[in-house]
């Protein structure tokens, strides 16, 4: 047992403990308390007084606990759900927590949003964390009362003795606390957690009351003193730079402070940093947007001019006819899958393609950037406050330390804001003009600067044998990034198996988009699944269940493949068949289908349930899904806006998204252009089953929107016999007599 | 390709000081005064001159609602409304909802979790509200109806509907005020 502490410690030796304490404390990231942090909360005159076991947890004197959230929020709850797993462990009572974000800072280890990576990748060290902390509070209270540590608990902010009935208030522990060693993180014990009394249950998000509210938790709303307001003009075509621009003009434009071309690529050669445009720098976001009504620039002419959707479309269908052809390589063969093809009983054709479409965020892409000599403070929505940190360094030629990045609340993230675009643009017009600038981007410059998710065509054939089980499966897959994996489904799941590939020449700014690949894939998979279950004249569930065979776990073919585990996904479909009553009978324009996809380490199925009047309107008007992220939900009520938000958002993209490319830019400049789902068209009943598997538990922000296009478009199939084999569904009509 | 439209003009055309007017406006039961251009939409005379930034740019062409506020309890899209058009209405934005943070959709919306990114919501309370104040027990037609101007790109509409109804319940419990 440690020695208690004498004497208060003054605030050199407790920082200096604090450090000690972070060192030594769960994971080698967290290796410090972050000192910006520390003026986030504006009391650092308090911090003797204040228990600071790490990086992520305070607990002041009145019992008040402030835990720290790393991770951006963009609307996936993060910042409720881990600091929920923190003070889960910590035993406190969730009242009393308030939580903050943090700054980008090392001592806060990964603070990236994507990929639904927070959850797998944080829930164990944030229980840890908590639970570190925990252990100090019930040592400090054990000395107090002179009895051993493993005979108390603490729940509820309060440490407890059952056997002598005393309890004591983290509080008040505070001060003996700070002056204990951190346990190693291999002695740290977590809560079994059939005793979690916090996890598993709804939590609204903690920044709700300022949602509803209207607080400036935005980028879009941070303002510094001195700051002005810019925006900032790139070629509709991509890659292109300007000659000339009427800056004299805009510069005597009324609220107009400068106006300048920035002639510059950085990354040098890609589209997806700061490339060139004009600047122009005003007393107001109006008065900057009004004098680009008057901006008129000179272009040349960029790399690809010419590129067209038609175009691409018309070389893909090349390439598929003429399979030996360059530009067409072999991802995967399996079997022998000529043989597969001349003996079945059935074979199916069929060619599938979908759309670039965009991220619509609909908080327009922005960045407050001060730049002051050589350093900069950014205020940004990203997803990736480490990359935009970089990026910003490298436009203005300082070292990254000397970036300091504040992250502010993302009014949506679906992938876009992973890249730091708008930031570089913030950095450079802050560095010419040596002010703060606010950068804003209007909705014509979102649309047609987006990042977006890649189009795609995929040339299928499949066949069943005399038994009616899927035995070939032939694919070419023609895209403009990357394309199917080797491993991806249903590769490994059919004895007879080839996939092409291609990668068409394209000039298309490309990124990350909500379950990236997955959110295409798992469309054309499972439609064409679909296809062959009816070739074969058998239900749709007990097709995909024969697929995937009689294995529990198929393992990756090569070192980076995952295992594929059957066995959970086999549950999820069995559950969802029965959980929506799949089978039933139902009137011709009525119709379920099936859709299930294996994404961010989820296993997800959904069957979704449409009317198709005659006259082809479509109404989605239930929706089932049956999810197995593991062990645990962190938030019930996060975990499920996630599924139900999925669900609507895979409809969403699906339904009528669609960017047209033409002369090497987007045609669509605005809403009006781009039509999104509106309440009307949202499924009114969305049924949520989470099965618990004794896997680690992981992210909800994407893998439930995958299979809802398929299952939608399969059962418009059902209703009306209509395959709809192009995205967007509004392409097909659905009329039927 | 060559430079298009009228040739910069040597003499810049404007002063400043001829395009900018005094504008007094009645926002969330206060009196502001603003010297701006009078084209300048309401949405950013709040934003930019008032710091009142709840209410939200989306478009700016009145297609997503997230800038809606109520003119004289009518919500009206404040990227759409030039501030020379405001004269003398009573201008709500989500900020002035309620003096608490406590009308009933607040209280609906915290409840029943409805956010994600929040980014919308400020419009979508802002409509909501003003369904309410005139059909306090509105169906699903009814909110299609009155909800279908707004976007959520995080597609909370399941929540949103939801978020709703319980808001007409609160209303309808003995000692709530009506909105």
């Amino acid at each position: 047992m440690n020695p208690p502490l004498e004497t208060p410690i003054d605030r050199r030796s407790f920082l200096k403990l604090a450090t000690m304490a972070g060192g030594g404390l769960v994971l080698g990231y967290y290796i410090r308390p972050s000192g910006r942090a520390e003026l986030a909360t504006g009391d650092i005159e308090k911090v003797d007084s204040i228990f600071i076991p790490n990086a992520f947890i305070r607990i002041a004197p009145d019992g008040s606990v402030t835990v720290f959230s790393a991770r951006p929020e963009v609307g996936q709850g993060i910042k409720t759900s881990l600091p929920m797993v923190v003070a889960e462990e910590l035993g406190a009572d969730w009242k009393n927590v308030t939580v903050v974000s943090a700054p980008l800072d090392a001592a806060f280890g990964p603070q990236f949003a994507g990929g639904s990576v927070s959850t797998p990748t944080s829930y164990t060290a944030m229980r840890k964390v908590g639970a570190a902390a925990r252990t100090m509070l019930i040592e400090a209270a054990a000395q107090e009362w002179g009895v051993p540590a493993g005979e108390c608990v603490a729940e509820g902010g309060v440490v407890r003795h059952p056997a002598s009935g005393k309890s004591i208030k983290f509080g008040d522990l505070v001060a003996r606390a700070s002056a204990l060693p951190v346990p190693a993180e291999a002695s740290v014990v977590l809560k079994d957690p059939k005793d979690f009394k916090l996890l598993g249950t709804r939590v609204g998000g903690v920044d709700n009351a300022r949602v509803v509210t209207g607080q400036p938790l935005f980028g879009i709303d941070q303002k510094r003193p001195g700051m002005v307001y810019a925006v900032y003009q790139k070629s509709p075509v991509w890659g292109a730079s300007p000659k000339g621009a009427n800056l004299e003009h805009i510069k005597g434009l009324p609220g107009v402070r400068d106006a300048f071309i920035i002639d510059r690529t950085v990354p040098a050669g890609q589209l997806t940093g700061l490339v060139p445009g004009v600047a122009i720098a005003a007393d107001s976001t109006w008065a900057a947007f009004s004098a680009r009504r008057e901006l008129e620039v000179a272009w040349d002419e960029g790399r690809m001019p010419d590129s067209s959707w038609d175009d691409f479309a018309r070389q893909a269908g090349q390439l598929a006819s003429a399979p030996g052809a360059q530009g067409v390589t072999e991802a995967r063969r399996d079997g022998d899958i000529d043989k597969a093809f001349a003996g079945a009983a059935s074979v199916v054709e069929a060619s599938y393609s979908y759309p670039f479409i965009s991220h619509t965020n609909l908080e327009p892409q922005n960045c407050l950037v001060d730049v002051q000599g050589q350093k900069a403070e950014v205020w940004a929505p990203t997803q990736n406050p480490d990359g935009a940190r970089k990026l910003a360094a490298q436009v203005l030629g300082i070292p990254p330390e000397n970036v300091q990045v504040n992250i502010t609340r993302i009014g949506g993230g679906f992938g876009r804001r992973l890249d730091s675009d708008p930031v570089a643009e913030a950095a450079a017009i802050s560095q010419r003009l040596g002010v703060p600038v606010k950068l804003t981007w209007d909705r014509t410059d979102d649309l047609q600067h987006d990042h977006y998710r890649p189009g795609g065509f995929h040339f299928l054939k499949g066949a069943v044998d005399a038994k009616g089980a899927l035995s070939a499966w032939r694919s070419h897959h023609v895209s403009f990034g990357s394309n199917l994996g080797a491993d991806d489904y249903p590769a490994r799941f059919v004895p007879n198996y080839l996939l092409l590939n291609s990668k068409l020449e394209n000039n298309v700014p490309q990124g990350p988009w909500r379950a990236p690949g997955s959110c295409t894939y798992a469309w054309m998979t499972c439609c064409f699944l679909d296809e062959l279950a009816h070739a074969a004249n058998r239900d749709p569930v007990e097709f995909n269940l024969a697929l995937l065979g009689d294995k529990d776990v198929v393992p990756g073919s090569g070192p980076k493949s995952r295992p594929y585990n059957a066995a959970r996904m086999r549950h999820v479909l069995r559950q969802v068949a029965e959980k929506s009553g799949w089978g039933k009978q139902m009137p011709r324009g009525r119709g379920m289908g099936i859709g299930y996809y294996f994404s961010h380490q989820g296993y997800i199925a959904e069957v979704a349930e449409v009317t198709v009047k005659p006259s082809g309107d479509l109404k989605v008007d239930r929706v089932v899904a049956v999810v197995d992220v593991g062990s645990q939900i962190v938030n019930l009520s996060g975990a499920e806006n996630q599924v139900q938000g999925s669900i609507t958002d895979g409809l969403n993209a699906a339904w009528r998204q669609e960017l047209d490319i033409r002369k090497g830019r987007v045609v669509q400049s605005n809403f009006n252009e781009y039509p999104m789902l509106r309440i009307p068209d949202a499924p009114r009943a969305i049924e949520i089953h989470f099965v618990k598997t004794d896997f680690p538990p992981t992210g909800l922000g994407e893998p439930a929107l995958p299979p809802l296009a398929p299952a939608v478009c399969n059962a418009i199939f059902a209703a009306t016999g209509k395959r709809v084999r192009q995205l967007p569904i509004s392409r097909t009509d659905l009329s039927w007599s | 390709m060559p430079l298009t439209g009228p040739a910069p003009k040597a003499d810049c055309g404007y002063e400043t000081a001829e395009r900018m007017s005094k504008f007094t406006l009645q926002v969330n039961g206060r009196s502001h005064e603003v010297d701006v251009a009078p084209e300048t939409p309401l949405l950013w005379v709040l934003r930019d001159n008032l710091d009142l930034v709840g209410t939200k740019f989306g478009c700016g062409i009145g297609q997503c609602a997230a800038c809606t506020v109520h003119l004289d309890g009518t919500p009206a899209r404040a990227c759409l409304t030039p501030v020379s058009a405001v004269a003398s209405a009573r201008v709500t934005t989500i900020e002035g909802l309620s003096a608490d943070g406590q009308h009933p959709l607040q209280k609906a919306w915290c409840e029943l979790d409805v956010a994600q990114c929040g980014y919308c919501q400020a419009g979508q309370l802002m409509a909501a509200a003003a369904l309410l104040a005139r059909n306090p027990t509105p169906s699903d037609g009814d909110i299609d109806d009155a909800m279908s101007g707004n976007l959520c790109r995080c597609a909370t509409y399941f929540r949103i509907r939801a978020g709703i109804h319980r808001a007409a319940a609160l209303i309808a419990e003995p000692g709530e005020v009506r909105p």
